[in-house]
């Protein structure tokens, strides 16, 4: 009969109504700067730089390949590469960012320079209080204030930052084993002719 | 003592005006009630925002405004500075006086329909013999306000919702119209106060209000769509469906203008509900005889607040009509239903007291409900669509 659904929406309407006073968990609501929910592991809102070892200067993961610089969409990254060059966590010599900015107000959250990093150095972080009362400079993150410890990134996505450890280590277990073989090479092939230059290629191999 | 409570504003109102000489009584009199019906409405429509907010977030299962003062109820004062401060913008091209004076016709207009309606015994501000016509003369002068606003913005969003207002208010003011004629038929009074006063027997405990009769509770429920409608509320808030129209004839206001449209529409939606109230619901009276010692404005305004309830509670549920949908339901549907009532409530009168009457009524009337619910809005269903070109 006409009018049907619309007393059918009716009643339904007023269970929600009576409920919502009932049952506190019909309510989602979370009231927010009281209340604060964890962000979900998956969360992402800017990116931001790892570095490894306790020193955030020395650490840095990011050799100043200037990828994602190149391939940000909005072009909200900023990079100066260095001049000299220092080790990087396999010890191989590499350049580093003497500048690296990202403006906030211009980052669109895509994660493209996350997708594109070879080094595993630039990460989605989960802050997203980033509100300042100062829109120029107060918005434009510089080098040290984006360096988070491997450490946090474990804290806000740790299945992800397992993966990332483990392909960093097997990556640096298949270095040292090149290393090795290059070394050990290197020793057959100084082991043929005079026996003396043994520890001298050893000392090499190791320094490589 | 429950005299005194129920003619407390009356009474209060003798006092004051009594401090002055008696050529100024008349005038300071009225100004009195006027002031009164001003300052009442508008705080009655600032709980209204708050209440209609809070109702539409429970329905949804959220908390709503519960931020500003406890509970969130000096929500409508934050809304009311921002409304105040915020800058008042007239589009270059817009017509610059007829733009200004839309919202104020509106607001004038609606305050003006007030002036009849019986708030309680000895409550009302215009006893007219002709109060109900008074009424909607008045209402119907809304629409010209929606359309002055609309045209004068010259904006197409505004223009297209002001046109949609127009055809909705026109289609619906006459089953509004001729709902409450069939009250009028049975009161045989065009003034309010009798129309009150015709319902306010008893039968045991029971009232005689009009809703308690078949044609009453049809003519109440055509007159409910009706207003629902004449006031632009969801499900036939076409004129200013914001998913297709920005705001409809108001999308040009801003600051004030604006805070004085939304003024006019929650007052509207109060004095129709009123209206309904006098007309259907017995008005003043109690809804039980051993409940006569409330107050009679009491009962006024908890009926007025019920209905806005409804009102609140069927935006929270109902989506909203097409324009075609709309006036199919209007011209097919609830037209022939209201003027078949109109019949029906003429047979009421001449078939005399007794069972009789009761049975003949309310069965013409159901059958027609449900031959008009199955032919009247009938649609064709149609299976699909075949290209002849395409085979």
């Amino acid at each position: 009969m006409l009018g049907e659904g619309i007393l059918k929406g009716m009643a339904e309407t007023a269970r929600n109504f009576v409920g919502s006073f009932v049952s506190a968990e019909r309510l989602t609501t979370v009231q927010y700067p009281e209340v604060r929910e964890d962000p979900v592991e998956n969360a992402r809102v800017f990116p931001f730089l790892i570095f490894d070892t306790a020193d955030p200067e020395a650490g840095l993961r990011c050799v100043a390949c200037q990828i994602c610089e190149k391939e940000c969409p909005p072009k909200c990254i900023f990079i100066e590469k260095s001049k000299d060059k220092k080790p990087d966590y396999v010890g191989k010599q590499q350049f580093y960012p003497t500048r690296f900015d990202i403006d906030v107000s211009v980052c669109m959250s895509c994660q493209i320079c996350v997708e594109v990093c070879p080094f595993e150095a630039i990460k989605m972080d989960t802050q997203f209080e980033l509100a300042t009362t100062d829109r120029f400079s107060g918005l434009l993150f510089d080098r040290k204030e984006l360096s988070k410890s491997n450490e946090y990134y474990h804290q806000i996505h740790p299945t992800e930052a397992a993966e990332v450890d483990a392909r960093l280590a097997e990556e640096k277990a298949k270095a040292d084993a090149k290393a090795k073989a290059t070394a050990d090479a290197a020793a057959a092939k100084a082991a043929t002719p005079p026996p003396a230059a043994k520890p001298a290629a050893t000392e090499e191999g190791a320094g490589d | 003592m429950i005299d005194k409570m129920d003619q407390i504003f009356v009474l209060l109102q003798h006092w004051l005006v009594a401090f002055l000489p008696l050529s100024l009584q008349p005038v300071a009199s009225v100004l009195l009630a006027v002031v009164a019906i001003v300052c009442v409405f508008p705080g009655l429509f600032a709980l209204t925002t708050v209440f209609e907010r809070k109702g539409l977030a429970r329905i949804q299962n959220r908390i709503g405004p519960n931020r500003v003062g406890p509970f969130g109820l000096f929500q409508p004062v934050a809304d009311g500075i921002k409304s105040l401060t915020k800058e008042d913008i007239v589009p270059s091209s817009a017509n610059a006086p007829v733009h200004f004076l839309a919202p104020i016709v509106l607001v004038v207009a609606v305050f003006m329909g007030f002036a009849v309606l019986p708030m309680g015994r000895n409550m009302v501000l215009v006893d007219m013999d002709a109060g109900l016509l008074f009424y909607f003369a008045m209402g119907a002068s809304t629409e010209v306000s929606v359309f002055m606003a609309g045209w004068s913005s010259r904006n197409k969003y505004s223009l297209l919702g002001a046109m949609r207002a127009v055809a909705q208010m026109i289609s619906y003011e006459v089953v509004l119209l001729l709902s409450s004629v069939s009250v009028v038929m049975i009161a045989g009074s065009l003034s309010l106060t009798k129309i009150v006063a015709a319902q306010s027997g008893y039968t045991g405990y029971f009232p005689h209000w009009y809703i308690f009769t078949p044609w009453g509770l049809v003519g109440f429920i055509m007159y409910a769509i009706a207003a629902t409608a004449e006031t632009n509320r969801s499900p036939f808030d076409l004129p200013e469906g914001e998913s297709e129209l920005v705001a409809g004839y108001h999308t040009e206001y801003s600051g004030f203008k604006f805070a004085l449209f939304f003024l006019g529409e929650y007052l509207a939606m109060f004095s129709i509900s009123g209206l309904g109230t006098t007309l259907f619901l017995g008005g003043w009276s109690a809804p039980f005889s051993f409940f006569t010692f409330i107050p009679s404005w009491f009962w006024f305004f908890a009926k007025l607040m019920m209905s806005i309830f409804v009102f609140i509670w069927m935006r929270g549920t109902l989506p909203r009509l097409r324009q075609d949908q709309l006036m199919n339901f209007a011209w097919k549907f609830v037209l022939p239903l209201t003027l078949l009532n109109l019949m029906v409530t003429a047979l009421w009168r001449f078939m005399g007291e007794g069972w009789a009457r009761w049975g003949v009524c309310s069965a013409i009337l159901i059958a027609a409900y449900i031959l008009m619910g199955r032919v009247g809005m009938y649609k064709e269903h149609f299976g699909p669509r075949r290209y002849r070109y395409a085979e």
